[in-house]
């Protein structure tokens, strides 16, 4: 069965290179640009793993993970998140809203890849 | 009246927070009812041990009763010790008095002190946490470290992965370009705003104060705008008061009610209606405006024109002072939240009802003022939309024998400097001690 990664993001360019990287470690990549409806979204797409943006026209990310924790089938869901801000409390609060990785801005394209390998590794272990 | 001729108020004033009949003040420091009535109505001097005595009945210092008007630098001064409690330093707390009295000119210097130090811990508080307060910069950064980060993974893809389709390849080389682009922009649209930035570097630490101090610089008033005169660009630009773009755009809307009213109310006609009738509700009427315009044209009149000083404050619906002027004797906190048994904040509950009370300021002076309050529906009513409120408040000293209908109430500054026990309006404990 195929895996599927759904990145809501609203660079178009950072989209064009993780999803040409995804793609070729064989990930179905689906994409989304707004914070309003992303839960429902997800809901709908049921992917495998999703890689969130902080700062989403709508919604912010963390809010979207707020919501997302709320609802019993996506409540263990991987969720690695992209960020500008990298301070101990942005991450504290990240942590609190429930994500499983965070990541600041400019990431490689290694941690990238390690980092989505790494949450699929451990969600299909558990 | 001269300060030390109100010593006898003063000691009314003490003895009627303190709850003690004039004829049981009277007994206790063994002179006649009829006497202390004619030392409280400043008929007659006190001075010397009769001074200790009622301030030892009513638990004051003796200072507080001959000195009145020192009790801000008394209540400042304590207030300053309190702030340097964490540093281990046990000031002589129950000598201030005596301090501010044998070194009145130290005494200020420290207190000037400790409102500089307040002011620069806000603006400490607000640069070390800029991207909490500052979303103009987080969403700079944020454009910045995104395309930085595009511009990374594009380039690793070309550089790292060897033989690149040619489609691929052309689409990441136009994608590298264009973040390149975006970056060299946007970094330089963030290197200009903390220039910018740079500039306002506190002086004064809020806009709002940059725009008190324009306005105080030129008395309230400008003469240049009256008459219909547009708001002259030149005059904020070169107003050294002004530092900050913020300060410039609220002195700019400021500036234009100010012409709006002086438009609604020409100058020479409302100084002629101010003789004949200073009531600002007759104001109002004959001018075919509305009640916070009259008290701000009244607050912007040049010197001399009302027999008295006038204050203003302006404040939202949640409490924070939009704009204030000051008048003597009324203390209006610069730091920390004011007293909400002033009839600015009366006014809020009651909009649209015009709100007139005597108020005198307990721990401060005697003096006396007439506010008188309104607040009113902001901009246009909507459907569905809750009305923003906007409250204003004229300040007017009232002269010593100026007879006014109903009682005076007593209202304070701030929580922290105000004695007033069970107090139901209190936030904090005040740094007072008890009974001042």
């Amino acid at each position: 069965m195929g895996r599927k990664v759904l990145l809501i993001e609203d660079e178009p360019n950072i989209i064009e290179a993780i999803r040409f990287l995804l793609t070729r470690e064989a990930w179905e990549v689906e994409t989304h640009s707004d914070g309003t409806d992303a839960v429902e979204v997800i809901r709908a797409g049921k992917p495998d793993l999703v890689i969130l943006d902080v700062m989403l026209p709508g919604k912010s990310g963390m809010d979207v993970l707020r919501d997302l924790r709320e609802v019993p089938e996506l409540a263990k869901l991987p969720v690695l998140m992209l960020t500008a801000r990298g301070q101990v409390r942005d991450r504290e609060e990240a942590e609190k809203a429930g994500v499983s990785r965070f990541m600041t801005k400019p990431f490689s394209n290694q941690e990238v890849l390690m980092a989505v390998r790494d949450l699929h590794a451990q969600a299909t272990q558990s | 009246m001269g300060r030390d001729t109100l010593t006898g108020s003063r000691i009314r004033e003490r003895r009627l927070i303190a709850g003690i009949r004039q004829a049981e003040l009277a007994r206790r420091i063994g002179i006649s009812a009829s006497y202390l009535n004619l030392i409280e109505h400043n008929r007659r001097r006190i001075g010397g041990k009769l001074v200790l005595d009622i301030a030892r009945v009513l638990g004051v210092e003796p200072s507080m009763l001959s000195e009145g008007a020192e009790a801000a630098l008394i209540a400042t001064l304590k207030e300053a010790a309190v702030d340097t409690r964490g540093a281990s330093i046990a000031a002589e707390t129950d000598r201030t008095d005596d301090f501010a009295g044998r070194f009145p000119g130290w005494a200020e210097v420290l207190a000037v002190g400790h409102r500089r130090i307040a002011s620069l811990e806000r603006t400490v508080e607000v640069l070390s946490d800029r991207l909490t307060h500052d979303p103009q910069l987080a969403a700079s950064l944020h454009e910045v470290l995104s395309t930085a980060a595009s511009i990374r993974s594009t380039a690793s893809i070309l550089a790292e992965s060897g033989e690149l389709e040619p489609q691929w390849r052309d689409r990441f080389h136009r994608n590298l370009n264009q973040d390149s682009r975006r970056l060299a922009q946007s970094s330089k649209a963030l290197v200009t705003y903390l220039d910018e930035s740079g500039k306002i570097e506190d002086r004064r630490g809020m806009p709002q104060e940059e725009v008190e101090a324009f306005f105080a610089a030129s008395g309230y008033h400008f003469a240049g705008m009256e008459g219909g005169a547009e708001i002259s660009e030149a005059l904020i630009k070169a107003a050294p008061e002004l530092a900050s773009d913020a300060a410039r755009m609220i002195a700019r809307v400021t500036l234009r009610q100010y012409a709006q009213d002086a438009a609604a109310m020409p100058l020479a006609a409302f100084t002629q209606a101010l003789q004949n009738d200073p009531d600002p509700v007759d104001l109002a009427r004959q001018f075919a405006t509305d009640l916070p315009s009259v008290f701000r044209r009244m607050a912007a009149m040049p010197e001399n024109v009302l027999p008295g000083e006038v204050g203003l404050v302006i404040a939202d619906a949640s409490g924070s002072i939009l704009f204030r002027k000051p008048v003597t004797g009324f203390a209006l906190p610069r730091f920390g939240a004011s007293c909400p048994l002033w009839p600015l904040f009366g006014a809020l509950t009651r909009p649209m009802v015009a709100i007139r009370r005597v108020v005198s300021q307990l721990g401060h002076s005697v003096a006396r003022f007439e506010c008188m309050a309104v607040a009113t529906p902001q901009g246009t009513p909507g459907f569905e939309v809750d009305p923003q409120y906007q409250t204003v408040m004229l300040i007017r000293t009232l002269g010593n024998d100026e007879k006014v209908p109903g009682d005076v109430q007593q209202v304070g500054s701030t929580c922290r400097v105000c004695p007033r026990r069970d107090c139901l309006a209190r936030r904090e404990p005040s740094i007072l001690s008890e009974g001042f």
